[in-house]
């Protein structure tokens, strides 16, 4: 149990997908302009991730060598299916504002490189604790850095403006922006981590 | 004893320092501030010192908490807060240059390690923030208080907002009725150091007698534009307005006082002379065809970001290697 536990917790903090092993920037960069944008992208790729962690460990067994990442780019593809078209029916605003990176979160790295690394490797429920973890430490990462471009770009949170006759500084809820937040937050959690060594 | 001084070299010094090159720029930027006051009235100055200040304050206060020594004493981000400051509408709300030179001290330069380790000129990078982040107080320009009785009138009325001659350009309406002679003095809308070309010369001329600075980099800059502008600029070849290009925007104090940064500019004369004909390509095709009608602080930014490649391919060659 206590490794499980630990399975979990490493992807949060320790190997944070985001700011650690620097995976998914893509979708990262380009959804995290809204906390809501942030927070569905982050739900949906943790599914994805719980999902296809999950059967990967199941059939690891049984999948030949060689075409191990073209079945794995299968299983992903249908969970991130499942998510579009939940997406589509029940949140379509969600869907229209995320638009391609949904159907994107196939290619995205974090979900194939802990298919590759982690779960084609070890037990089922290690890997739904891992994909777990990571899907959370992801979401966590996007929310972090959504809620300050929000709140800097725009002036709201969840669309809600918070202080009034706050003038947003435009930039952040561009793409330079989100580099720029990104960049300075690797710094600054690369900082801790130094300080702690 | 021994009359023998063993030292490694080099053996010759001169006493130039870092703080004394940095202060006597400042000093030559004195002039261009002094007429931006007088053209644009006092609250220029405002915009100026607070910019100086909290260029100073981020300065000290990032060196104190990473435990560095604090450096105020080299100037350099005093000419930092000087030059956003000249980058800004006179007008500016004063909080705006606060923020500029925060942005321009701690992201444009410390990030990087401090004066010596920017890749980017700082106080571009803080105009060019604020030009992205507040694009309506950026291209808000007042009208010149008329030179003379300018400090009475500024009792009066607040100001007379208007658009700078190239942004007149660049949506088609040529403005006819500012002479050269206005541009030269400065009599036009605009940012507060920008627009005397004069006080600017003056300023660039001192800095070329003490060689501070080289030719290599601001002529090539300003020429690379006035012929491009030249070809391409009118409404057949060869027949663009020259001479007001040369003289509207920050291009002067772009060319003298920016580009020729010595840490973002290459070290050859050389790549320096490359550097100068980038800026000055990049400088008029985004004020011919691009969508901003200033180039001038993008121009500069983007050979920035060229310059270690042109210091790779313009070493010098060593005396007696091939």
């Amino acid at each position: 149990m206590k490794k499980l536990i630990n399975e979990f917790l490493k992807g949060i903090v320790r190997e944070n997908p985001t700011f650690v092993l620097a995976l998914g920037l893509c979708p990262t960069l380009a959804v995290s302009v809204t906390l809501t944008n942030g927070v569905g992208m982050g739900i949906a790729a943790t599914f994805v991730l719980l999902g296809s962690n999950v059967i990967i460990a199941l059939i690891k067994g049984s999948i030949p060598e060689r075409i191990m990442i073209p079945c794995y780019i299968v299983v992903i593809a249908t969970f991130v299916t499942i998510t579009e078209m939940v997406m589509k029916a029940y949140s379509p605003a969600l869907d229209r504002a995320l638009g391609i990176y949904v159907p994107l979160i196939v290619v995205n790295c974090i979900v194939l490189g802990r298919a590759e690394a982690y779960a084609s490797k070890n037990s089922v429920s290690n890997s739904f604790f891992d994909g777990l973890g990571m899907g959370v430490g992801f979401t966590l990462a996007l929310i972090l850095i959504s809620a300050i471009r929000e709140f800097l770009g725009a002036g709201t949170l969840f669309g809600h403006a918070l202080i009034k006759g706050f003038e947003p500084a435009l930039v952040l809820g561009m793409p330079p922006g989100a580099l720029l937040v990104i960049g300075l937050l690797l710094g600054f959690f690369n900082m801790l981590k130094n300080r702690k060594a | 004893m021994n009359k023998l001084i063993v030292s490694s070299s080099p053996h010759l010094h001169n006493k130039e320092s870092v703080s004394k090159t940095m202060w006597v720029v400042a000093a030559s930027l004195v002039p261009a501030g002094v007429a931006g006051v007088f053209i644009f009235g006092l609250s220029s100055l405002w915009v100026i010192i607070v910019a100086v200040i909290s260029a100073l304050a981020t300065e000290a206060l990032i060196q104190v908490l990473t435990k560095r020594k604090v450096s105020l004493i080299d100037g350099s981000a005093f000419i930092t807060g000087i030059l956003l400051a000249y980058n800004l509408p006179p007008d500016v709300p004063l909080w705006l240059p606060v923020v500029g030179s925060c942005f321009a001290i701690a992201i444009g330069k410390q990030v990087f390690g401090g004066l010596g380790h920017n890749i980017f000129n700082p106080a571009l990078v803080g105009r060019v923030f604020l030009m992205a982040s507040w694009p309506k107080y950026m291209t808000t320009f007042i009208q010149p208080l008329n030179a003379g009785v300018g400090f009475v009138q500024s009792m009066n009325y607040d100001a007379v907002t208007c658009a700078t001659p190239l942004a007149l350009l660049k949506e088609g309406k040529f403005a006819e009725q500012i002479s050269y002679i206005n541009l030269f003095l400065g009599n036009r809308p605009g940012c507060i150091g920008e627009v005397c070309i004069v006080a600017l010369l003056v300023g660039a001329i001192f800095l070329f007698i003490k060689g501070y600075i080289s030719w290599h980099i601001p002529i090539t800059y300003i020429l690379t534009t006035g012929v491009f502008t030249w070809i391409f600029g009118g409404k057949g070849l060869f027949a663009g307005d020259w001479i007001f290009h040369i003289l509207s925007g920050g291009l002067v104090l772009g060319a003298f006082f920016m580009a020729t940064d010595y840490v973002t500019s290459p070290l050859t004369r050389k790549g320096q002379i490359i550097f100068g004909i980038g800026c000055g390509l990049l400088t008029a095709v985004i004020r011919l065809w691009g969508g901003y009608p200033e180039g001038a602080s993008y121009a500069i930014l983007m050979m920035n970001a060229a310059t270690p490649i042109i210091d790779r391919y313009t070493l010098n060659r060593i005396y007696g290697t091939k």
